[in-house]
């Protein structure tokens, strides 16, 4: 099976790897990197587990494949906050127990941050609509909108202070 | 570490332990773990529902360049020669022998270091079936020539099922009867009878970390890394399979995403067991979404109900009939047939019941315990019944229900009198909620509102034991050790919180070791809510230890009673240096006396009892038949919370899961096929299914003989959220729907078969 090098940016650092062309995304980020926060569930990207930014854009990384990731930047969840302090995302997910088996969370919390990104001051419907490409099986879905509201009055209250 | 912790830690909203590695993605699954050395393997499945294997053409396969090996029934019997499991019946194979039950069934496995070449190579694998007749519906396997079993093969471990051993010519793996009174005379007395069937639908677990185990097998004994509510049982049950000691199975569980009654007993265990030894190489296999709906289901199930009440209304006779079907395999069948049988009378004192409840065989995927453990099942039909009796004679529901409901003191129909079950008052609470007497506005046009609720109860599951162990370091710090499975639940949290309360230490500060059976003691399972009750008691009890054994050893230190010495203090003194520890022990099991056969009476059928209502308003659309549910209440008796934070997640979680197994999940078959595999065609509640007002309370209520006035909360919310909705629809459009799911279709063709004008088949 043809192999190819591939060269990308990932959580901030440069980064080459050698995938197949079948291989997705979330296979290149377990693999080779060791990263378990995109994990595949549906396998077909339906349910979100796998959520990657590539370029600044979520994708189902279950379907993405991994050699279209030369060149990209990539961001997993793992990359959120600091080794010792948490982004307000994360804080707030927490805060809100807006969890139970934490097995989708990582996705939530990516398109959370693509959400903010792109409207800070989102309301439920807003929220609702953005998030719907997630599942949550343990549907801690009230909590999690709640999560998205608190994370962000907290990024606007940082921003700001 | 010492600080004296002013804050109680029973009945504080602690964040969950686990939070920080959960939202970083650090979060420890067995899907992360890879051993070096590892096969991964690839099942390859029936496509026949039932049939004789003829031939297992391996060749292509085997021939595949980069394939390890192709595994069948042959090669385990070779290193397991009895490879039949399960808790109820030993009746599962690890792979097919002789014949397939169910589509999906595994027939063998391509074992390869890479994941996609073992898929590719189990396309390749060729099998042949002589097909022989199948039977998929319950009512009819009671009297099918299709036989699932030609031998019954009860495990052993339950009284109730010693009398099935070596049956044959039947598909019927329990039957349970429950006779209180006298039913045919109080029918017969009666002032008005009424009887009805219900239907409930085969659904799915879907939890979203499908199955995953990996089994290292060497010289010296078996690591299981495993997806498993049951720890304990895995290990015993791996250990009987290979004849050996429990200490050379080693059974490792971190967290799990999700679990739901799916992960219970054994799914891939034994598989990945016999393929590693047969290997001599770690094996893993994770089940792709798909293959999830061929592992284990909810049961689907017919039940049958008849009351009679006297002039005034009172309930004086019910009679219910209720079938399971169980699919292929019994798994935990029998135990829902007979644990969920005995309340299929509902939370109702009735003076003279009857029940007959059967666990049938079919050529369906397995069913087993999912979120209520068959309850779910009973009250979509008790709940049903109970709304339809009061709109037929007139009379208001809730005030019907009240009238007939079962109150504290009063023999349950198994003659267990009710201790601490706040049935009335979660009833109050769902209509003081709704403002239930107060006005309600109806809808005008095409859009029509109406409401419901219902009230339900379950029994604990019994005997069953936990044990603890903590651990008390030298500098004060301790870890518990416990078998309890933490899948989302909180139940790391939760037992944190005991220590701590026990040894006043910040819950946060508290380790709690996840399972591993050659660490953590033995607990039965995760399941049917009893963790909280019985792994509860065994956590407090084991910090109790501790904190005796503290006070002992200031004591054999010559200090005084109730010395200021700190715990790291105490030890410098006793070992002259920071070292030592202080290991506490618990072990629980509650008092239980089995339902006598043949009468299902017992003046002690639970430890507890677990309550939950439901109330719901819906809008339905009459040119439609869609049903928007806006407001769903989900009350509980839950004694009293240890998180109430967390329980309430756990009681909105329960109750919008339900939904979905109300509003539109269902598996659709084909021949014994699933024809929606997938969750492109088979959908789960997402955040746009969420009612626009979610109300979650916990009623005022102590479990006397709970841990902290504590019990049970996974499941209770889920029972009451079927029938309230469909209690809602009739309220709304006068139609009755029977049976599971009210989705649009079921509600359009109902409302045209009120109008006369019914549609014909699709």
């Amino acid at each position: 099976m043809a192999e190819r090098t591939v060269h990308f940016t990932l959580n901030g650092a440069p980064v080459t790897a050698v995938v197949e062309q079948h291989h997705n995304l979330v296979e290149l980020l377990q693999r080779e990197f060791d990263l378990f926060g995109a994990r595949e569930s549906c396998g077909q990207g339906l349910c979100g587990c796998c959520t990657v930014l590539v370029n600044g854009m979520a994708v189902s990384g279950c379907l993405y494949l991994a050699s279209a990731v030369d060149g990209a930047e990539v961001v997993t969840v793992e990359h959120l906050g600091s080794g010792t302090t948490l982004d307000p995302i994360q804080e707030a997910f927490i805060e809100q127990g807006a969890f139970q088996c934490g097995f989708c969370t990582p996705g939530f919390i990516l398109m959370t941050k693509q959400l903010l990104d792109a409207n800070p001051n989102p309301d439920d419907d807003q929220i609702r609509h953005y998030l719907a490409g997630n599942l949550c099986r343990c549907a801690a879905y009230p909590e999690i909108i709640q999560a998205v509201k608190s994370a962000a009055r907290k990024r606007v209250s940082r921003a700001t202070t | 570490m010492n600080t004296i912790v002013q804050a109680k830690q029973v009945g504080r909203s602690v964040n969950r332990l686990e939070a920080r590695e959960k939202v970083s993605g650090r979060a420890e699954y067995v899907h992360n773990m890879r051993l070096p050395g590892m096969l991964y393997g690839k099942i390859f499945r029936s496509t026949v529902p039932h049939g004789r294997i003829l031939s297992i053409d391996t060749s292509a396969a085997r021939e595949m360049p980069g394939v390890f090996r192709v595994v069948t029934s042959e090669d385990v019997r070779k290193v397991i020669p009895h490879p039949y499991y399960g808790p109820a019946f030993h009746d599962q194979p690890i792979l097919a022998i002789d014949k397939v039950r169910h589509v999906g069934e595994p027939v063998a496995v391509v074992l390869a270091s890479d994941p996609h070449i073992a898929e590719a190579a189990a396309q390749l694998i060729v099998a042949e079936y002589e097909e022989m007749p199948a039977v998929f519906d319950e009512v009819e396997a009671m009297t099918s020539a299709a036989i699932v079993h030609e031998e019954l093969k009860p495990a052993g471990t339950f009284p109730d099922l010693k009398h099935l051993k070596g049956k044959t010519h039947t598909n019927i793996a329990l039957d349970f009867q429950l006779r209180r009174g006298d039913v045919d005379k109080a029918f017969a007395e009666a002032a008005q009878v009424f009887e009805h069937t219900f239907r409930t639908q085969q659904v799915l677990h879907v939890p979203l970390e499908p199955f995953v185990s990996i089994a290292d097998a060497g010289a010296s004994g078996l690591t299981i890394y495993t997806a498993s509510q049951s720890p304990s049982f895995v290990r015993i049950e791996i250990a009987r399979l290979l004849g050996w000691p429990e200490n050379k199975v080693r059974v490792k569980v971190p967290h799990l995403g999700g679990g739901f009654g799916a992960k219970l007993y054994i799914k891939l265990e034994a598989l990945v067991t016999a393929l590693s030894i047969i290997a001599r190489r770690p094996v893993k296999i994770s089940l792709p979404m798909e293959e999830q709906f061929y592992t284990i289901t909810k049961h689907a199930a017919t039940l049958r109900i008849k009351s009679g009440i006297d002039k005034d209304g009172r309930l004086t006779a019910r009679k219910c009939d209720v079938w399971w079907n169980g699919g292929a395999y019994a798994d935990i069948g029998p135990r829902v047939t007979q644990k969920s049988g005995f309340t299929a009378p509902g939370p109702y004192d009735i003076d003279n019941v009857s029940i007959d409840s059967y666990a049938l065989y079919t050529n369906l995927p397995p069913a087993g315990a999912l979120r209520g453990f068959g309850i779910p099942q009973l009250v979509w039909a008790y709940e049903c019944h109970t709304d339809m009796i009061a709109r037929a004679i007139g009379r208001d529901p809730v005030d019907f229900r009240r009238q007939n409901i079962l109150r504290e003191g009063r023999p349950q129909a198994t003659g267990t009198e009710m201790k601490d079950a706040a049935i009335e008052a979660v009833l109050d609470r769902v209509a003081e909620r709704m403002n239930w007497s107060g006005a309600f506005d109806r809808g005008t046009g095409t859009v029509r509102r109406g409401r419901g609720v219902a009230v339900a109860f379950k029994a604990s599951i019994s005997p069953t034991t936990s044990m603890a162990v903590v651990n008390l370091f030298a500098d004060g710090s301790c870890a518990l050790y416990c078998s309890t499975v933490d899948m989302g639940q909180g139940s790391d949290t939760a037992m944190a919180q005991i220590v701590g309360e026990v040894l006043n230490l910040a819950a946060e500060t508290v380790k709690v070791v996840h399972p591993d059976t050659d660490v953590t003691p033995y607990d039965m399972a995760t399941l049917g809510s009893r963790s909280t009750f019985h792994m509860g008691h065994a956590v407090r009890l084991a910090a109790e230890d501790v904190r005796d054994k503290v006070v002992a050893l200031a004591r054999e230190l010559g200090l005084p009673e109730g010395t200021n010495y700190s715990v790291p203090d105490l030890f410098k003194k006793k070992y002259g240096m920071q070292a030592g520890n202080i290991v506490g022990v618990g072990s629980f099991i509650p008092s239980y006396t089995p339902p006598n056969y043949g009468t299902g009476q017992t003046p002690n059928a639970t430890p507890f009892w677990m309550v939950g209502g439901t109330g719901a308003e819906v809008e339905v659309d009459t040119e439609t038949g869609h049903v928007k549910v806006t407001r769903l209440i989900n009350v509980a008796d839950v004694g009293r919370p240890i998180n109430p934070k967390i329980v309430e997640t756990q009681l909105s979680g329960g109750a919008l899961m339900q939904l979905g197994f109300t509003m539109f999940e269902k598996m659709h078959f084909d021949g014994g096929q699933v024809t929606n595999a997938s969750l492109a065609d088979y959908k789960i509640p997402g955040i746009f299914d969420v009612p626009a007002i979610m109300e979650n309370e916990v009623v005022d209520a102590v479990q006397h003989n709970g841990p902290f006035g504590a019990k049970g909360v996974g499941e209770s919310a889920t029972f009451g959220v079927s029938p309230a909705i469909a209690n809602a629809i009739d309220d709304a459009v006068g139609v009755r729907l029977t049976e599971l799911p009210l989705n649009a279709e079921a509600v359009f063709r109902a409302l045209r078969a009120k109008a006369n004008n019914p549609l014909g088949d699709a």
